[in-house]
């Protein structure tokens, strides 16, 4: 029996280019398992609420002064870590280092501000359904940033040893996908325990 | 750009020299450094199929006590403590610790051989999920054998399972436990979904894929999504447990039923996810021995991935007695019985299948087409539960403990089986004995019937599940010493098995290549398979290329002429759906960070649990410097530049 022709691809890449290559693809797959992790814990929150009593909510009316600045913060902080990995990407090593270096930077403030919201809050872990979740959700969140600013700083790294060029850099585009996931979720976070009691769940 | 980062590969035809060149390239190092780095899908593959092999005679001891126990009434060999820990443990040994794995260990093992690959697209993340998972079964073990087992069932239903119920380390070594394993699946998740879209043999189309690589994606996708559920599940149990939080205590505002919502969204697609990579064996290796293509092979293609759909709108039916408002229940029910219709789907198929094919009997077809008929039987059970009425009454009698054991003995276990004699030439390169093997089957099917068809009486007869002991007056007697019998001749089917193994492993008639004349890739290579796997890249032209020819195909593949991919350690990355070369993938050498890294969460994990909370902080700086050294960008995997420096 004749064999056909194998396939002759023409000129083909050779380890990742650009974006293309599987570790994007790997990367893809980590941010819908998280996805879905914080997904179950906004069930639990709606799913406790539902079937609670009328005074669930420890805080009806929780306060954004800081949260709100905070919540801004985080997501301005996307746009610098996408600023770096454009520097990147025009081979402008200055700006990746700038980018990166304040997304860094602007992660760690989030997550202390964060910490110091946990202390003006009146109520603890085990005052009830309500605090276990809220801590939990927003403590796996933390958990998150902590290691985004990791990520960050491996980065700004690596492209301060020059690792990088606009071809190979899926390194820089994979954890910079990371951060704007953990930044992202965070506005479902953010909505959920901070803005959904003003629009009278749960009350 | 360089030059380096483009090249046309090389197409030419299979040589000795050329072999030599590969075997060069892709042999792992000897010696216990070369066993603990290792990331050969081959022989990952194969160490999960052993060490859940291992769980599932675990397992296996652990129902032949209970139903020693239970082989008369008032008997007392084991204590109601004993018994709740070796039933908990029981289910969580076959559930989680073989009946998953057993399927990850083959699609690991066959995938890239499938697909015209040399290896999975993640190599150490495919080591780091085989090392996570033996260290998790390792660390829920050590629960069981220090007195510290689960004992609430496998579901481990709050209050039970709250520590004012429960107050020794049982549960925390449950909860901690399934969380370290989740980390071994989803990983292992991630990797089958990515291996399936972007390392295919050029040509390999969708509509070309075996369906075990169906069956295995359409359970990664689904567990990729689910196994966070029970991961949270789990960690806000050990946190009210230990941290005083209130998840689930109603006191402090929390709900039990929150437990069972977040175990079913995870348990029912995972029930499906741990059958449907074996209803793809059967799709695969069935026709091969009724020689004819499939019948069907698109409907049983979208009826995998639709079983799985409608399986993550069902997870309420295992919550039908607990009070919830009707119309949610018609929901649920509603959907558990749609589900018959994919179901059905297969069994037509492989009916057909046989009816149109020319049967040839051998142990593997014995395996394969008896799961059709344990697939209808369970099927069956199942489907009278999915009605509410129905299941208010059998729920949490034995019935209910006979359907689950149709179904996962029977579409997991009996086609696990069918794979052993159908691809254990394949793997060591020797043929199981026939003879041994009727032996084998038959022991193990009259064995299982006996067992578990008169199950579906105690239940009926209102016998609870997960009781220690019986009262003599309940008309149970019978019925239960039949069961045990049953086992113990289902028990000893399993062991003629392992010692057909071990009779075959060097005394075996020599394999051929293709010893079943089988029509997919993996025949086309040696038996066992050289460490590269594919001398030449394949190009495909067919759903089975090595039957062109005789089954009607306008094209030819290419087998013995193809890519060479000789410079490095290299394999072809192809387009998500028509399986187009796409790029050349740089493969990584063997490494000793996946292991570490498992250590590593072994570290935190026992910190955990002992609450050595110094302990886990350095296990988690150890992680951290495991995880920096494995992302380290690498020339040589050309991650960064210069990438010819």
């Amino acid at each position: 029996m004749a064999e056909a022709v194998p396939v002759q691809p023409a000129a083909l890449p050779v380890g990742p280019i650009g974006r293309r290559g599987v570790g994007w693809w790997g990367v893809g797959t980590l941010v819908a398992s998280e996805a879905a992790l914080f997904a179950y814990l906004l069930f639990s929150y709606f799913y406790l609420c539902a079937t609670a009593g009328s005074d669930w909510l420890l805080e009806p009316t929780p306060s954004l002064r800081v949260a709100l600045p905070n919540t801004v913060l985080l997501l301005a902080s996307s746009l610098a870590a996408w600023w770096g990995e454009r520097g990147v990407l025009t081979q402008r090593r200055k700006q990746a280092l700038w980018g990166f270096g304040i997304a860094c930077l602007m992660g760690t403030v989030f997550a202390l501000v964060q910490l110091h919201e946990w202390r003006t809050k009146g109520f603890g872990i085990g005052t009830s359904s309500y605090g276990s979740l809220y801590f939990l959700t927003t403590g796996l969140h933390e958990a998150h940033v902590l290691v985004g600013v990791l990520i960050l700083a491996t980065i700004f790294v690596w492209t301060a040893l020059d690792y990088f060029s606009p071809r190979r850099r899926l390194s820089v585009s994979a954890g910079v996908l990371y951060w704007h996931f953990v930044d992202g979720v965070w506005l479902f976070v953010f909505t959920t325990y901070y803005l959904t009691p003003y629009l009278g769940f749960g009350r | 750009m360089k030059s380096a980062d483009l090249r046309v590969p090389a197409v030419g035809p299979d040589s000795v020299p050329h072999q030599a060149r590969l075997f060069e390239l892709w042999e792992g190092a000897g010696g216990i450094a070369g066993f603990l780095g290792s990331v050969d899908h081959k022989q990952i593959g194969v160490r999960y199929i052993v060490t859940a092999f291992i769980f599932l005679v675990l397992g296996g001891l652990e129902a032949l006590l209970m139903r020693l126990q239970l082989a008369g009434p008032d008997r007392s060999l084991l204590t109601p403590e004993q018994y709740n820990q070796l039933f908990s443990t029981h289910g969580m040994t076959m559930i989680f610790l073989y009946a998953s794995p057993v399927l990850s260990g083959f699609s690991n093992y066959l995938w890239p051989l499938l697909l015209g690959s040399r290896d999975m697209a993640f190599p150490r993340l495919n080591a780091f999920g085989y090392w996570v998972y033996l260290a998790s079964g390792i660390f829920l073990y050590v629960g069981f054998l220090t007195g510290n087992g689960a004992n609430d069932g496998w579901f481990n239903y709050v209050p039970y399972a709250s520590r004012p119920y429960n107050p020794g380390l049982n549960e925390d070594f449950y909860s901690l436990g399934m969380v370290f394993l989740g980390i071994s699946t989803s990983v292992g998740a991630a990797n089958f979904i990515v291996t399936a879209f972007r390392t295919r043999a050029p040509g390999m189309s969708i509509d070309r894929l075996p369906i075990l690589v169906w069956g295995t994606l359409t359970a990664s996708v689904a567990n990729l999504i689910v196994v966070p559920a029970v991961s949270l599940a789990f960690l806000m149990l050990w946190m009210d447990r230990q941290f005083g939080t209130q998840f689930f205590n109603t006191a402090g505002g929390g709900q039990p039923l929150l437990w069972q919502h977040l175990f079913w969204i995870f348990g029912h697609p995972w029930v499906y996810a741990i059958v449907l990579p074996a209803m793809g064996m059967v799709s695969d290796g069935l026709p091969v021995f009724c020689r004819r293509p499939l019948v069907g092979y698109s409907l049983v293609a979208v009826s995998t991935v639709a079983t799985m759909i409608l399986g993550f709108g069902v997870w309420v039916h295992h919550m039908f007695a607990t009070g919830l408002p009707g119309i949610g229940m018609s929901f649920f029910s509603a959907a558990s019985i749609a589900i018959t219709v994919p179901s059905a789907i297969g069994v037509f198929a492989w009916l057909a299948t046989i009816r149109f094919g020319k049967p040839v009997i051998t142990t593997a077809f014995l395996f394969f087409s008896s799961m059709i008929i344990l697939f209808v039987i369970g099927g069956v059970s199942g489907f009278m539960t999915a009605s509410v009425p129905v299941d208010w009454q059998l729920t949490d009698t034995y019935f209910v403990v006979a359907h689950l054991h149709y179904v996962l003995i029977g579409i997991n276990l009996f086609p696990v089986v069918g794979a052993i004699y159908f691809w254990f030439p394949k793997m060591r390169g020797r043929m199981l004995d026939e003879k041994l093997g009727r032996w084998n089957f038959w022991t193990m099917f009259i064995g299982f019937n006996l067992a578990f068809l008169p199950m579906h009486l105690t239940g009926l007869m209102g016998m609870p599940r997960r009781v220690y002991t019986y009262a003599p007056d309940m008309g149970w007697n019978t019925l239960n010493l039949i069961t045990t019998i049953g086992s113990f001749v289902f028990a000893t089917g399993v062991l003629l098995l392992f010692v057909n193994i071990l009779r075959s492993w060097s005394r075996g008639r020599p394999a051929s290549d293709n010893p079943w004349d089988a029509p997919t890739l993996e025949w086309s290579v040696p038996s066992p398979p050289p460490p590269y796997n594919f001398a030449v890249i394949p190009t495909v032209a067919s759903r089975h290329p090595l039957w062109e020819g005789r089954v009607p195909s306008a094209e030819r593949s290419s087998i013995s002429q193809g890519m060479l991919l000789d410079v490095g350690k290299e394999t072809i990355g192809t387009t998500a759906l028509d399986a187009q070369p796409d790029m050349i993938l740089e493969m990584p050498e063997d490494s000793l960070a996946p292991v570490v890294l498992a250590l590593g969460l072994a570290g935190v994990f026992t910190g955990l649990i002992m609450k050595a909370w110094v302990v886990t902080a350095i296990s988690t700086a150890l992680l951290a410097v495991a995880l920096l050294w494995w992302l380290w960008p690498r020339r040589s995997l050309r991650e960064r530049e210069p990438a010819d420096g």
